[in-house]
């Protein structure tokens, strides 16, 4: 299986006023196309300033380390780490697009959607037909399964329920169609129901459309309906990878243990919180973040960062424990 | 077993697509809540769950008399709210204290935190000196998990679990018999979320408290309500013990949100 996003040893630095702090550091993830790769942290874990660094859209003054590498379907590999910003404008949007949590404020409110969605085909091919154009509306608004896409077409972001706002920003992102699409927290701000019909949706696009899917979530439960892998963010690292089943049954890194033990499930049992608050990117300890707040914590821990293990050829974790 | 609260076919509507451009007669009456009645009894937590817009953070505030119902009747230990002067109404509302979602919103972001957990004291017990309140506020902190060192400090230098204890603190100093929790966790990481659900259990044993607990999640509901009712479109759409609308739901709703739930895979579980 060849990947068609590989990063390998990414860094992400942001200057402070205590520093530089690394918000992704040394991060390296595959993802092939048809697949989705599901990314698990809490707030501040540095999922989103990932995010952010594939799509091209770091805060000025950060400074970018390692390499991100797109192989497209014809073959042809394109390093992500040194475009200039000419070359982002072919990427963002036109082989990586983005959709986010709250639909509401991605839209443009005063503009109908359907013109909305048009804006986006025309960004990327500027001399489109109207007829063309027309037939690609179409086409987004059925991908996205909006019901009566005509009058949807006309209507502003206002008059949209949540989820039909969402499926108005699935549209848009994939009218380019795009080969990866980032989609950060797009459920969170959903009702279970809609939450469920969206999920759906993402999942037969990516099988239907061959798309490449990086899901960003904090709920685990999700993560396991959509993704095939599954990584964990802890601190800038990725702490533990591999398939969503094995992760989620046999998981090696005492964080992914913790956030398993804390996640409320429709069974009651003994919720147990994982003591302690997330550490602080300029206050990082020098061996594993975690070590503070683990309960198998030894001496090596505080040592170095523990270098990242594999227990199965598919599945490995960032831990000194057997 | 004698309830704590009764509420009795609640009632509220509000006028939709009004405002100050919309022509005369434009309008038109919106109903949030419809016929809701349901009792709570002392000590247990009963919680209300339904999906956005179906009417239970108006129910909640209807019962702290945050809003005022159309018609119905809401009585705590027996007393009809709605029938309460303002001064009676103001004496009752030291009994049910208030734990809001956003812990971000919720706290004033210019006041010390040991005056925001001590304001309530100084409106109900004004005799008390300030001296004494801050005492009292220290103690309640510490009851939550916070530092004493957090009196002298402002919201925005706490993280937003630390800043739902100090509203968990807020709530509790006057030592309240029901709490409404209207999303006490859902503005908040997983790991955080499970230890301030766990102080609520522990803090419920230790003080008596009764919850009034409004969620949409039901994995969260599962960990603590002891009754669920469960509203679609400001109607009660099925009421009862929880481990019963949990497992052997009745209504065809109550089934469509539980399957809704993406579950996570369990070590055991096919």
């Amino acid at each position: 299986m060849t990947a068609l996003l590989e990063i390998r040893s990414l860094t992400v630095e942001l200057p402070t006023a205590a520093g530089w702090v690394k918000p992704v550091n040394d991060l390296s993830l595959q993802i092939a196309a048809g697949q989705t790769l599901g990314l698990v942290g809490e707030s501040g874990s540095g999922k989103t300033m990932l995010a952010l660094a594939l799509m091209g859209l770091l805060p000025p003054g950060a400074r970018v380390h390692g390499e991100t590498r797109l192989v497209t379907k014809e073959g042809t590999a394109k390093s992500l780490t040194t475009l200039d910003e000419e070359g982002w404008r072919k990427v963002r949007g036109q082989q990586i697009a983005m959709i986010f949590q709250e639909p509401m404020t991605s839209l443009n409110p005063v503009m109908r959607i359907g013109a909305q969605i048009e804006e986006a085909i025309l960004a990327h091919q500027p001399n489109l037909e109207r007829g063309a154009v027309q037939l690609r509306l179409r086409t987004a608004m059925k991908h996205a399964s909006m019901p009566e896409p005509e009058t949807r077409a006309r209507q502003f972001p206002h008059q949209l329920s949540g989820g039909l706002r969402q499926r108005a920003m699935i549209a848009m992102a994939l009218a380019p169609s795009p080969e990866l699409l980032i989609a950060d927290e797009p459920t969170t701000a959903l009702d279970v129901t809609v939450q469920k019909q969206i999920l759906d949706l993402l999942d037969r696009l990516r099988r239907e459309l061959d798309l490449a899917l990086l899901f960003i979530t904090h709920d685990l439960g999700v993560v396991a309906k959509v993704a095939d892998r599954v990584a964990v963010m802890y601190a800038g690292r990725i702490v533990e990878e591999g398939p969503v089943q094995k992760v989620l049954l046999s998981p090696q890194h005492p964080y992914t243990q913790g956030l398993l033990a804390a996640s409320p499930t429709l069974e009651r049992r003994v919720l147990t919180p994982i003591p302690g608050t997330v550490p602080q990117l300029k206050q990082l300890p020098p061996g594993c973040a975690f070590a503070p707040r683990c309960s198998f914590r030894r001496a090596e821990c505080d040592q170095a960062v523990p270098a990242f293990r594999q227990v199965e050829p598919d599945h490995g974790a960032r831990c000194v424990l057997p | 077993m004698s309830s704590l609260l009764e509420v009795r076919s609640v009632h509220k509507s509000f006028v939709r697509g009004g405002g100050a451009f919309a022509n005369e007669g434009k309008a038109e009456r919106f109903v949030a809540v419809e016929g809701v009645s349901f009792e709570v009894a002392r000590g247990e937590t009963f919680a209300v769950v339904g999906e956005s817009g179906c009417g239970k953070t108006t129910l909640a505030r209807m019962v702290l008399r945050l809003i005022e119902p159309d018609h119905g009747a809401i009585l705590f230990e027996g007393r009809d709210l709605l029938q309460l002067s303002d001064g009676a109404l103001r004496a009752q509302r030291r009994e049910m204290q208030m734990i809001f979602q956003d812990p971000f919103a919720s706290l004033n972001p210019r006041m010390r935190v040991g005056e925001i957990v001590a304001e309530p004291l100084a409106i109900h017990e004004p005799q008390r000196s300030s001296g004494e309140r801050l005492g009292r506020a220290g103690e309640m902190l510490r009851r939550v998990g916070l530092d004493q060192s957090a009196l002298q400090r402002y919201p925005h230098e706490f993280s937003g679990g630390q800043r739902q204890r100090i509203g968990i603190a807020r709530a509790l100093i006057l030592r309240p018999k029901l709490i409404v929790a209207d999303e006490p966790v859902s503005a908040l990481d997983v790991s955080v979320g499970a230890q301030v659900l766990l102080l609520l259990q522990e803090l419920q044993k230790e003080f008596a408290l009764t919850y009034l607990f409004i969620s949409h999640s039901l994995p969260v509901v599962a960990q603590l309500a002891s009754q669920i009712a469960v509203m679609r479109a400001g109607k009660l759409v099925e009421c009862g013990p929880a481990d019963r609308i949990l497992h052997h739901p009745g209504s065809g709703y109550a089934r469509e949100l539980l399957a809704a739930v993406p579950e996570i895979p369990r070590p055991g579980q096919v």
